[in-house]
C-alpha cells in the first residue's frame, strides 16, 4: 500500500453530540479524499455514514468541510496537502447533521420552492420564440449549478446566525431569481421579493460563495451583484423609477 | 410585468441540531494573511489621505494640481490652481474637504472595497468558513449600511471628478509659464491618475449594469450588448483597478506635493 496518512474525521448522532475521531489510513498515489474515507470505512470504521453518488464533480452529493473549507470529497486531489498533515472532514456546518458527515440540506429545497416559477407569456406556444445565445448565456453559466450547496454553507449570513435562515434564501436561490430575471421570455418581476422576502439586502457580498463553488460560477459578481442592481432600479433610484412610471422606460426590454 | 411575491416558507426550518463543532474555524492556512494586508494598506492610505487634506498646503504648482484638490472650488485656494469658485471666501477649512466626499463616497459604496471592508474591517466574515464572532447579523437590510445603495449616485459624481482630472492632465502640457506644447513627468503623471481612475470606474458593477446588463433581451440590443461584454470583461479586473487608481492617487498627489514644495523638479521632456 502506499503513504500512511492521518485523518480526523467528525463522528456524531443526528443531535449534535460527537467528537473528531483520528485514524490512520493508507494513501495511494492520484486519490482523492473520497477515496481515503471509503478506505477508512471499508477498514475501519465500518458504520461511518457518508454520502456519494456520481465521484465526478457533478452530482454534488459529498459536500464536506476539509481542513475548515467547504469543499467536495470527490474533487480535493490528496497530493494537494502536505505529507505530514493531518486532514479534518467535518460535515456541513450551516445544516443540521443526520450522521457523521451527512447533512439534512432541506434547508435549501424549501427555499428554492419559495421562487415563483419560469412565467412565459401567455399564449406562447412551443416555437414561437426563437431564443439567441446572446440571450442565454448568462443563464447558462448559472445552469452549471450542481446544487452542492457549498455556497449556502459557507455564506455566513446563515452560517454564523441559524436565525436568519427564515429571512434569507440564500446564494443558490437568489442566483435562481437573477436568471429569471435575465430570462428574455419571462414575465413575472421578482426584484422587489429578492430584497424584501428572499434577503438579498443581508448579502454583504463578501464573495464567499464564488470562492467555494467548484463549477467556478461567478455567483457574485454575475448573480448577486446585478440583482442588487436591479433592486437599486427599482428601490433606491427615483430617475429609474420616475422612467418606468412614464413608461420613458420599458420594463421588458 | 407584474411584481410578486415568494410563495411560502413550509420547511424552512428544518428540526435537527448541526453538528456541535467548538472550534471558530478548523481551517489550516493562514487565512488572516489577507484581511491584515487589506487593513494594513487601506490604514496607510487613510493616513496618508486625512493628513493631506488637512494639509491645505503644497496642493499646485503650474501647471499641476493635486487630485486632492481638484477642483479647488473656495476663493482661499492657491492662486492660479482654480478659476471657478463659488464656494466663496465663508469656507476657512481646507478646500480638499468639500470635493472629497464624492470619491470617498464612491470607494465606500463600491461592491469590491464593501467586500473588503467587511472581510478585514467589520470581521463580517474574516475570511471564508471563519465564523464573524457577531451576535446579529442584518447585513444591508437597514440602515445605515442600506445607503449602499446609493453606490449609482456616486459612481457618476465620479465621472464628473475624472472628466475634471483628465482635463486638469491635458493642461498639463504647458509649462510653468503657462505656454502650451510641454510635456513633463508630472504630465505622465497626470495622465496616468486619470486612465487608472477611468479603468476603475469603467470597470464597476453599477457602470456594467446601467450600460447593459439590466436588460432582458441582448439580441434586441446589440450595440449595448457589446459594450456590457466589454465591460463586463473590465469588471472582471475591478479589484486590481480599484488598488491602483488608489495608489495611484496617492502617488500623484505626493509627487505635487514633492514639486510644490521644493522637494524636486518636475523634469520637462520637451
Amino acid at each position: 500500500m502506499g503513504l500512511k496518512r492521518n485523518f480526523r474525521v467528525w463522528r456524531g448522532n443526528s443531535e449534535g453530540e460527537g467528537a473528531l475521531k483520528d485514524y490512520e489510513v493508507d494513501v495511494l498515489e492520484g486519490e482523492v479524499v473520497l477515496d481515503v474515507i471509503f478506505r477508512i470505512q471499508a477498514t475501519q470504521a465500518t458504520d461511518l455514514a457518508v454520502r456519494w453518488n456520481c465521484k465526478a464533480g457533478k452530482c454534488g452529493s459529498c459536500s464536506v468541510e476539509i481542513n475548515g473549507k467547504p469543499t467536495l470529497m470527490c474533487m480535493t486531489r490528496m497530493n494537494t496537502f502536505e505529507e505530514n498533515e493531518t486532514i479534518t472532514v467535518t460535515p456541513l456546518r450551516t445544516f443540521p447533521v443526520t450522521r457523521d458527515l451527512v447533512t439534512d440540506v432541506s434547508f435549501n429545497y424549501a427555499k428554492a420552492r419559495e421562487v415563483p416559477a419560469f412565467t412565459p407569456p401567455v399564449g406562447l406556444e412551443p416555437g414561437d420564440y426563437r431564443m439567441s445565445q446572446e440571450d442565454v448565456s448568462r443563464s447558462q453559466e448559472f445552469r452549471k449549478c450542481i446544487e452542492c450547496f457549498l455556497c449556502q454553507d459557507t455564506c455566513h449570513v446563515i452560517r454564523d446566525h441559524e436565525e436568519n435562515k427564515t429571512n434569507f434564501a440564500g446564494p443558490r436561490v437568489l442566483m435562481r431569481v437573477a436568471e429569471l430575471e435575465m430570462h428574455p421570455l419571462d414575465t413575472l418581476d421578482r426584484t422587489r421579493m429578492a430584497q424584501e422576502e428572499l434577503g438579498l439586502g443581508y448579502c454583504n457580498i463578501t464573495k464567499c460563495c464564488t470562492e467555494s463553488c467548484p463549477e467556478h460560477i461567478q455567483i457574485t459578481d454575475n448573480a448577486l451583484i446585478p440583482l442588487k442592481e436591479r433592486v437599486v432600479d427599482v428601490k433606491y433610484d427615483p430617475v429609474k423609477w420616475l422612467g418606468n412610471k412614464i413608461r420613458v422606460r420599458s420594463s421588458n426590454d | 410585468m407584474s411584481t410578486v411575491t415568494s410563495n411560502d416558507q413550509q420547511g424552512v426550518t428544518t428540526p435537527g441540531e448541526r453538528a456541535k463543532i467548538k472550534a471558530r474555524t478548523l481551517r489550516s492556512d493562514r487565512w488572516w494573511i489577507q484581511p491584515a494586508v487589506i487593513v494594513g494598506a487601506l490604514i496607510a492610505f487613510i493616513i496618508y489621505s486625512t493628513w493631506r487634506a488637512f494639509e491645505n498646503a503644497y496642493y499646485y504648482s503650474e501647471p499641476l494640481i493635486s487630485p486632492f484638490y481638484a477642483p479647488c472650488l473656495a476663493s482661499s485656494c492657491i492662486d492660479g490652481s482654480s478659476s471657478f469658485t463659488p464656494i466663496g471666501s465663508w469656507w476657512i477649512l481646507s478646500p480638499a474637504l468639500i470635493i472629497l466626499v464624492f470619491p470617498l463616497g464612491f470607494r465606500m459604496t463600491c461592491y469590491y472595497y464593501r467586500k473588503s471592508y467587511y472581510r478585514s474591517f467589520w470581521l463580517s466574515p474574516p475570511a471564508c468558513a471563519v465564523s464573524d464572532s457577531h451576535k446579529r447579523y442584518t447585513g444591508e437590510t437597514r440602515a445605515p449600511l442600506i445607503l449602499q445603495n446609493s453606490h449609482r449616485w456616486f459612481f457618476f459624481a465620479g465621472l464628473v471628478f475624472n472628466v475634471i482630472l483628465t482635463y486638469d492632465a491635458l493642461i498639463a502640457f504647458r509649462n510653468s509659464e503657462g505656454e502650451w506644447g510641454h510635456m513633463s513627468v508630472g504630465t505622465v503623471v497626470l495622465l496616468a491618475n486619470a486612465t487608472f481612475l477611468w479603468m476603475y470606474s469603467l470597470s464597476c458593477h453599477t457602470a456594467r449594469h446601467v450600460v447593459g446588463g439590466r436588460l432582458k433581451h441582448f439580441s434586441a440590443h446589440p450595440i449595448r450588448y457589446r459594450a456590457w461584454t466589454y465591460m463586463s470583461k473590465l469588471n472582471a479586473k475591478h479589484p486590481r483597478y480599484a488598488w491602483i487608481s488608489l495608489v495611484g492617487v496617492a502617488m500623484t498627489d505626493l509627487y505635487v506635493r514633492q514639486v510644490a514644495s521644493g522637494s524636486i523638479t518636475n523634469f520637462y521632456f520637451f
